[in-house]
């Protein structure tokens, strides 16, 4: 079984929309929002720099075991910065389907 | 027992908080609110309550302040004035959407521009919508009450919202009246110890303020909207319990010789003393008037509204605000909505009064009400009257 995601009925909100589950943030799945585009990172041309993972405002970049750099969609919102940042132009953003 | 004192009224409204062991307070000073937030910090500095005076930068700051204060669990105040109130709307939705009791006394004055520092009620009429309870004193003795009353309402399990009370800029901040000051034991009777609901603590993390997507907001606002329209029947029990604690009567809209009344003036706020003399002598050249004073604003008590006029032939409302370019004053425009449904109602006209500090005499009650008057023969052209603006 599935656990509820919201409540059914207003009756059931906290008080105050409180909220008593600590890390619940990790459910707003955000990269839900992102409208069309997406990074793709080559690996062949990435420097291992750190720049995108340091300008990525959602915080969705991380480093492999190897060292190179790609993202977590999860929170991704296609804003495109990491693109823009990447000098070595190792990542692009790319159309996504549906 | 209480004491009979001789005080300034924004004295006594500190002097009212302290008796209420708050732990946090945190006010920015404004005219004509300056000597709340004064007398607060000396009964603080003075360490005559154990309390934390936060003294901020700004209005924002200090509503922000007290609204972390109340999420720890704390007792919390602040005070305010116009333009310092509108610096504060940024964070009061956010106190009434938390569910966080804090008290909060505005010493209500025009808004700018041009620049004036004296009493009229557009600071809190633009705050109507902020999901505050607003409760709205009449003279001294009600400031202090209202505010010891303020808390109980506020922390109620049944409410926990915060509470705003409204005392006229100057016309009761500066006056010196005679008020009946309880004592700390009956205070401490009265309102008893403050159980939150929840609170913020590094060992229990819970989320206050949290991120609501569509799907919930609506919900949210809809448990709020419930929880203030509720508050009523939490407002008239303490009320009660009030009157037979100290003998002091409350009620969401007080009546002064309505019965058989054909006119019926309103007013809010400190104006119902003026107004009331009026009426004594409109009384006494035979024409029946009375006076209905409104001291509960939000939540609306749209049932006792209704029963207090019913058998009006017209009811004159006092604003003391203006809705530019909409309905007239926002109180009347409230009790045209809601008296629209009622089979019979008065003729209701509105007066725009006392903008910025203009007086407001017995005299000019009593015209009011004879020309309110007319206007059950003949309905008012327009909805709303600048009474005594130059010019007409
Ligand atoms: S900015 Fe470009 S080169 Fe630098 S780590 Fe990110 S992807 Fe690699
Ligand atoms: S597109 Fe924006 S949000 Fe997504 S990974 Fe790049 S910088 Fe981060």
């Amino acid at each position: 079984m599935t656990e509820k995601r919201w409540p059914e009925r207003w009756q059931e909100v906290n008080p105050g929309c409180m909220v008593f589950t600590p890390g619940s943030s990790q459910e707003y799945h955000t990269g839900s929002w992102r409208a069309g585009r997406k990074p793709v990172w080559d690996k062949s041309k990435c420097i291992k720099c750190g720049v995108c993972y340091i300008f990525c405002p959602e915080g969705c970049i991380f480093a492999d075991e190897e060292g190179y750099f790609a993202g977590d969609l999860t929170y991704c919102k296609g804003c495109g910065i990491c693109a823009h940042e990447c000098f070595p132009e190792a990542v692009t953003m790319v159309n996504e389907e549906g | 027992m209480s004491r009979r004192v001789g005080m300034e009224v924004a004295i006594a409204a500190a002097e009212a908080v302290a008796l209420c062991n708050i732990d946090v307070a945190a006010v920015y000073p404004i005219t004509p609110n300056t000597h709340v937030a004064e007398h607060l910090a000396e009964i603080v500095a003075e360490g005559r309550i154990d309390s934390e005076f936060i003294t901020v930068e700004s209005e924002h700051s200090a509503l922000s302040a007290v609204l972390g204060a109340a999420g720890t669990g704390a007792r919390t105040f602040t005070a305010t004035s116009s333009q310092g109130l509108l610096y504060m709307q940024e964070v009061m939705p956010i106190a009434s959407a938390m569910r966080l009791p804090v008290v909060m006394v505005i010493a209500n004055r025009a808004l700018s521009g041009p620049l004036n520092i004296w009493n009229d009620h557009s600071d809190i009429m633009l705050q109507r919508d902020m999901g505050w309870v607003s409760l709205f004193a009449e003279n001294g003795q009600e400031v202090v009450d209202m505010l010891i009353q303020a808390f109980k309402i506020a922390e109620h399990r049944e409410v926990m919202l915060p509470v705003n009370v409204n005392m006229d800029g100057f016309q009761l901040t500066h006056m010196v009246e005679p008020i009946e000051l309880p004592d700390q034991a009956e205070v401490d009777r009265f309102l008893l110890e403050y159980k939150p609901y929840a609170t913020l603590h590094p060992d229990r993390p819970i989320t206050m303020g949290a991120f609501a997507m569509p799907e919930i907001f609506t919900e949210v606002m809809k448990a709020k909207d419930v929880a203030i329209v509720n508050a009523k029947k939490t407002i008239l029990e303490v009320w009660k319990e009030w009157e037979s604690l100290f003998g002091r009567k409350y009620e969401p809209v007080a009546a002064y010789k309505t019965e058989g009344a054909e006119v019926v003036l309103l007013t809010m706020g400190s104006m119902g003393e003026t107004a009331e003399v009026a009426i004594d002598e409109l009384r006494r050249e035979g024409i029946s008037a009375g006076l209905l004073k409104l001291k509960l604003w939000r939540p609306f008590p749209f049932k006792e509204l209704k029963k207090a006029v019913k058998g009006v032939k017209v009811l004159a409302v006092t604003d003391r605000a203006v809705s530019y370019g909409g309905p007239g004053g926002p109180v009347c425009a409230e009790i045209r909505s809601a008296l629209y449904d009622e089979p019979e109602r008065p003729v209701i006209v509105d007066y725009i009064i006392g903008l910025g500090g203009r007086d407001v005499s017995v005299e000019d009650f009593i015209t009011m009400g004879k020309r309110a008057l007319e206007a059950k023969i003949k309905k008012p052209r327009e909805a709303y009257k600048f009474y005594g603006v130059r010019g007409e």
